[in-house]
């Protein structure tokens, strides 16, 4: 009978992290081919240790601890917030105040990264806290207009504190991700230039990936547990049905104001680490747009899994650069001859002909960034009508007919 | 105190709050006869200003058949393009929102904010630095009292009421009355024989219609440049604030909370400058004020001006 996968005979078996020894080798293999893959050294996939590659894989990271935060939010507690991206600022401007070097008008500390991460995510949980009393007083949709509001403002905000923020359209420095005790002229850990680590030779981005992906660990193995405690069990409780939670006992400003904060924080953080990643951010990066993109992310990848929002980020955020080598791979097909010229020909434009993609910003065809967003737009059509769950309903329907099989249930 | 400019500026924002209403009805009309919170509004208005660009501006159709003075072969152009910014409401309806029925509100929420996206990209792309939508009324207008009443703004805010007319008539006829009925329980009015369906295609293609005239006079003089850019959209999100202030379901909120957002949106740019308050808010600060407006109003009263408070069951 104990081989039998999906009886359960306790509750602590059945709330386990990992409930089968599977699972367990499962994140092993997964932790040691991540680690592989930042350095180009997993088969078949060597170019992701290329330096573009590796800030593409940074802003995955990235991009999944603050969808990691909205997970919390709107796959636990079902709250729709468009107001991520106003959090992921706050981070962002909290970051740069206590680290960022202060420069003539701009306002800055430089205090190491111990200072200045953790008071990110702080920050933009107390702005999520104060939010909250909204979202008690309103429920669905309304939120999420009113959210959406809040981008809008955070946005005006962000663009007329030149002290903080640097002039717009400009934007200004973030401090490096280096690990400092205080304010010594050599960091603790050099995360910034290239070096060896363990006896193999890894460059800086290559670094930084490694250090998100530690990060992300610890932070996606908290935000997993915050759902298997009260809080998690209280805010699914409000998500399914809120009156009901109510009457049950389940305080629901209170843990709604414990989503908010929450999720700011994991927002925070993630504001901080863009700043620091990709060093230089103009006031409007924290628009309506990211704040879609991450809604995108959870639906995409299964809304309220933590699994699902990891191959979400990675899905969404990682196409990008998918299309842009693609669409570069088939300009050059373009100019050969042969029947995929004519396809590639027909698909990328190339200055004035016709074509879906170009590489050019202006001009015919959709630009990379463009095409992007259609991309995901069209995905969040498609899966919200296909596949509700995402990419992880679509990984829990194989799993469960290898299960099974041969029975088909 | 300038009463001149208290009055032009009371024009500006009435005229302004016309748009925002138009918006906002349509937003309404769409929720309350389908139950879909469209977020992909500002994309509808955006698209229905594209084609007035196109037919009127770049291909002169109908105006290279008919002849005649320009604002005339533009307002048939315009008219021309309402029909086909229906269809487009028809159509969008149709494809993304049908399979849909039945579907939990967020659901179908999260599918307009995919076709908003969808639809501004390619867009954006279509429009590129921007797409002349010309100026048919010329940039000057007549001065009452010494206040400058613009005729394109005329023209809009003499439009807009014709087109709350228009709705208001609308709701009297069989289809209007069926659309209410379907608006207070879609069961009961299928029951009684009303294609529900249809209904809905009905209430994308007033919104579409209703968005495009407030995308095509948000474009040009005096609220902008005369060319469609991508802003346009953002200008038509603007109108959330007034759904929300006058109340998510209710058309007479989304026509009052409309002007109420415009004339304060007016009022913040010519009074809450640095000269009047001593305070800088920065560029543009009258374009958020709407949203701080909606925060505001929303902790004062959660359902708006003339929203229904939600009863449910547990």
């Amino acid at each position: 009978m104990r081989r039998r996968p999906l009886l359960r005979t306790t509750y602590a078996s059945d709330a386990a992290l990992f409930p089968s020894t599977t699972q367990k080798v499962a994140m092993v293999c997964l932790g040691v081919g991540a680690v592989l893959a930042v350095l180009g050294k997993l088969p078949f996939f060597g170019y992701l240790g290329t330096p573009e590659w590796s800030l593409v894989l940074a802003r995955v990271l990235i991009f999944a601890i603050g969808a990691l935060g909205l997970n919390i939010l709107l796959g636990l507690g079902g709250q729709v917030s468009l107001g991520h991206a106003f959090f992921l600022g706050i981070g962002a401007y909290t970051a740069v105040v206590l680290g960022g070097s202060g420069a003539g008008e701009l306002w800055g500390l430089e205090l190491p990264i111990w200072v200045w991460l953790p008071a990110s995510g702080v920050v933009a949980a107390l702005f999520g806290v104060l939010v909250s009393p909204i979202a008690v007083r309103l429920r669905g949709l309304y939120l999420a207009i009113v959210t959406l509001g809040l981008v809008f403002l955070g946005l005006h905000l962000f663009n007329n504190m030149a002290d903080i923020a640097g002039s717009p359209g400009v934007g200004r420095h973030w401090p490096k991700l280096d690990l400092r005790l205080w304010k010594e002229e050599q960091p603790l850990l050099d995360l910034t230039n290239s070096g060896r680590w363990f006896g193999v030779d890894v460059t800086g981005p290559q670094k930084q990936v490694l250090a998100l992906l530690v990060l992300i660990t610890v932070l996606a193995f908290a935000a997993r547990n915050i759902a298997r405690t009260r809080v998690g069990r209280a805010l699914a409780a409000i998500r399914d049905r809120d009156i009901a939670a109510e009457v049950m006992g389940v305080a629901e400003a209170r843990y709604k104001l414990i989503a908010f904060g929450l999720s700011s924080f994991y927002a925070g953080v993630a504001g901080g680490l863009l700043g620091a990643v990709f060093q230089v951010l103009t006031p409007d990066t924290w628009n309506l747009a990211i704040s879609i993109e991450f809604v995108a992310i959870l639906i995409i990848g299964g809304a309220g899994t933590v699994a699902g929002t990891l191959l979400g980020s990675a899905f969404v955020v990682a196409s990008g650069q998918a299309i842009k080598e693609v669409t570069e791979s088939l300009s050059r097909t373009a100019d050969g001859n042969g029947i995929f010229h004519s396809i590639a020909d027909f698909l990328v434009s190339q200055g004035s002909d016709f074509g879906l993609v170009s590489l050019q910003p202006i001009g015919k065809g959709l630009s990379i960034f463009q095409f992007n967003q259609l991309f995901y737009g069209v995905l969040l059509v498609v899966f919200m009508l296909a596949e509700p769950l995402g990419l992880y309903g679509i990984w829990v329907r194989i799993r469960a007919y290898w299960k099974g099989w041969p029975f088909t249930y | 105190m300038d009463f001149t400019k208290l009055a032009g500026a009371l024009w500006d924002g009435f005229a302004l709050g016309a748009l925002y209403a138009l918006l906002a009805l349509g937003f309404v009309i769409i929720f309350k006869a389908t139950q879909v919170v469209n977020f992909a509004h500002g994309a509808l208005a955006s698209v229905g200003a594209y084609l007035v660009a196109t037919l009127a501006v770049e291909r002169r159709i109908p105006g290279r058949w008919t002849g005649g003075p320009d604002w005339l072969q533009w307002s048939l152009s315009v008219v021309l393009a309402l029909g086909f910014a229906a269809v487009f409401g028809l159509l969008l309806e149709r494809i993304a929102i049908r399979p849909m029925i039945g579907q939990p509100l967020f659901s179908v929420a999260i599918i307009t904010l995919g076709l908003d996206i969808t639809l501004r990209s390619v867009l954006d792309d279509f429009l590129g630095q921007g797409r002349a939508l010309n100026q048919p009324f010329g940039l000057d207008g007549f001065v009452v009292g010494g206040v400058n009443l613009p005729h394109t703004q005329i023209v809009s805010t003499a439009l807009a009421f014709a087109a709350f007319l228009a709705v208001a008539a609308f709701f009297r006829t069989r289809t209007g009355i069926a659309m209410r009925a379907t608006a207070f329980d879609q069961e009961a009015a299928m029951a009684q024989g009303v294609r529900v369906g249809r209904i809905f295609a009905t209430a994308w293609a007033i919104g579409a219609v209703l968005a495009t005239i407030a995308g095509i006079f948000a474009a040009i003089y005096p609220r902008g440049s005369g060319n469609l850019e991508a802003g346009t959209a953002l200008f038509a999100l603007r109108a959330f604030p007034a759904v929300i202030l006058g109340g998510l379901d209710s058309v007479k909120g989304a026509i009052v909370g409309g002007f109420i957002v415009g004339i304060i949106e007016v009022m913040a740019a010519v009074y809450l400058g640095t000269d009047y308050i001593g305070v800088n808010l920065g560029v543009g600060f009258q374009t958020v004020v709407p949203y701080a407006v909606m925060l505001v109003g929303l902790l004062v009263r959660p359902y708006g001006l003339y929203g229904t408070p939600e009863v449910r069951r547990v």
